[in-house]
């Protein structure tokens, strides 16, 4: 019973939303608002497990003085933090912007800011044209690079920007769509696996 | 150690002081650069031109401080875009971190616009899972927002009178960080109908094109140059038309440390005798 009630419920869920693309009645209709609002409902349950998971996480982390727990400090203190101020003075409390505006989104910003400089140095010392497939992939990027920019448009009499059209345009598409539908074709036979008890890892080992 | 040695073992603090200072020298000293339009943008652009006045358009958008560089000229341009036409904008934000960051920006453009919040926008603010969101604002806005961010019934703002769902709006246009676009595509456009253009980072445009070839989106503003293009487009020079000359020094001199990498490895290779 323990498996076998999980997977009938999975097999009707899925059979039903399935079902209703392809019958267009009022019934349906309602079927399919009510799952929309399920999904949503259970969604917020697998938050809050995220959150008990992250608490137990870092209060283990520090109960052992594990190494960078100080980091683990500073999480619980923001999680625990931000949400009291969120619940008690709601999200457009001027503290909760403060908090907003001048911690968590320098912060953010910042980490991002600095990738230009870490992708400098990494293209600097990885893009070589070692091999003809780098080369290529080399040729490819300054193409991109360049013809993304104005810049590019200036220094080549507007070459660049029409090479990097080609290239963003076709063998980008081509190998785009290829990937897609290998995944679409895989993800519709994953479906069809837990739809029919085939693929039970979501139930977990036990 | 040769030069070429050397080069090749460049410290990196130079590579970053050198991206530093190209940064700074188009802002210093100005530099403008003219930008073409890409027709990926302007058929935004042509979309948003030929709607009629007062018609509605949804613009979800799904970014948090570490792109709004990128993204917020965008928004700017879009709204200001919009407004001038007095088209009504239905705002709302699915990424979590995003959502104080989107809601300041409206209003910082509203008031800029002089426009008033319930007749000429509104902000539905967020909610999880954005594939089960889109699914039910198809149906109803109402079903998963029956009050908007700052928690006032739909139904009592002006604007949202008549407006139910997709079938109620012009266009969707959404600004995105995240792989939100895709939900927009398969459960939005995919079932609703509703015209589709997205506005991404860079880095993200290349994977969308395969759905505006399709005709599935029926345009890509694609990073600050996106971003860049619709400004001159409106024809309002903001963020995006000043980091542009930036972008376009900093990409330059990547491509000349490349170059310059490449060098040095080649002779070398050639001093070391070794043919591959």
């Amino acid at each position: 019973m323990k498996r076998e009630l999980p997977i009938a419920i999975t097999f009707i869920c899925a059979f039903i939303l399935t079902l209703q693309y392809f019958i267009p009645h009022r019934s349906f209709e309602i079927m399919y608002e009510i799952s929309n609002i399920w999904i949503q409902i259970i969604g917020v349950f697998a938050m809050i497990l995220g959150i008990i998971s992250l608490i137990m996480l870092h209060w283990e982390k520090i109960k052992h003085k594990k190494e960078n727990w100080g980091f683990s400090i500073v999480t619980l203190a923001s999680l625990v933090g931000m949400s009291l101020v969120g619940l008690i003075a709601s999200e457009n409390s001027p503290v909760f912007e403060w908090l907003y505006n001048f911690i968590l989104a320098p912060i953010s910003a910042t980490m991002f800011a600095l990738l230009a400089f870490f992708i400098a140095s990494a293209a600097y010392r990885a893009f070589r044209a070692r091999t003809v497939v780098a080369t290529i992939l080399l040729l490819a990027a300054v193409i991109v690079m360049l013809g993304r920019v104005p810049i590019g448009s200036l220094i080549s009499f507007g070459i660049f920007p029409k090479m990097a059209e080609i290239l963003v345009n076709y063998p980008n598409v081509a190998a785009k769509r290829a990937i897609f539908m290998g995944v679409g074709l895989g993800a519709a036979a994953t479906a069809l696996k837990v739809m029919l008890g085939i693929e039970r890892s979501y139930m977990g080992s036990d | 150690m040769g030069i070429f040695e050397k080069i090749i073992k460049l410290d990196r603090r130079i590579i970053f002081l050198v991206i530093f200072l190209s940064v700074i020298f188009p802002l210093i000293f100005k530099v403008n650069i003219p930008i073409n339009i890409t027709p990926e943008v302007r058929n935004v652009y042509n979309l948003i031109e030929n709607l009629p006045e007062g018609s509605v358009i949804v613009v979800p958008c799904e970014y948090a401080p570490d792109t709004m560089a990128e993204l917020e000229p965008m928004l700017y341009a879009v709204l200001r875009h919009c407004w001038e036409k007095n088209l009504r904008v239905v705002a709302c934000g699915f990424y979590v971190t995003g959502v104080t960051l989107i809601e300041q920006e409206i209003k910082y453009m509203a008031k800029q616009m002089n426009k008033k919040y319930g007749k000429d926008y509104i902000f539905l603010g967020y909610r999880p899972y954005p594939a089960a969101v889109i699914n039910s604002m198809g149906e109803d806005f109402r079903q998963s927002f029956p009050t908007d961010y700052y928690g006032t019934p739909l139904d009592s703002l002006p604007m949202m009178r008549g407006v139910k769902n997709f079938n109620d709006t012009k266009l969707v246009l959404t600004i995105n960080a995240t792989s939100g676009v895709d939900y927009w595509v398969l459960f939005g456009h995919e079932r609703y109908g509703f015209p589709l253009a997205i506005g991404v980072t860079a880095v993200m445009a290349a994977d969308y094109y395969h759905y505006l070839n399709s005709g599935q989106i029926v345009g890509i503003i694609g990073g600050l140059k996106g971003a860049a293009e619709y400004e001159s487009l409106v024809h309002h020079k903001g963020l995006a038309t000043m980091g542009m000359s930036i972008q376009s020094f900093v990409h330059l001199v990547i491509v000349l440390f490349i170059i310059i990498g490449n060098i040095a490895y080649f002779v070398i290779r050639k001093r070391k005798g070794i043919n591959r």
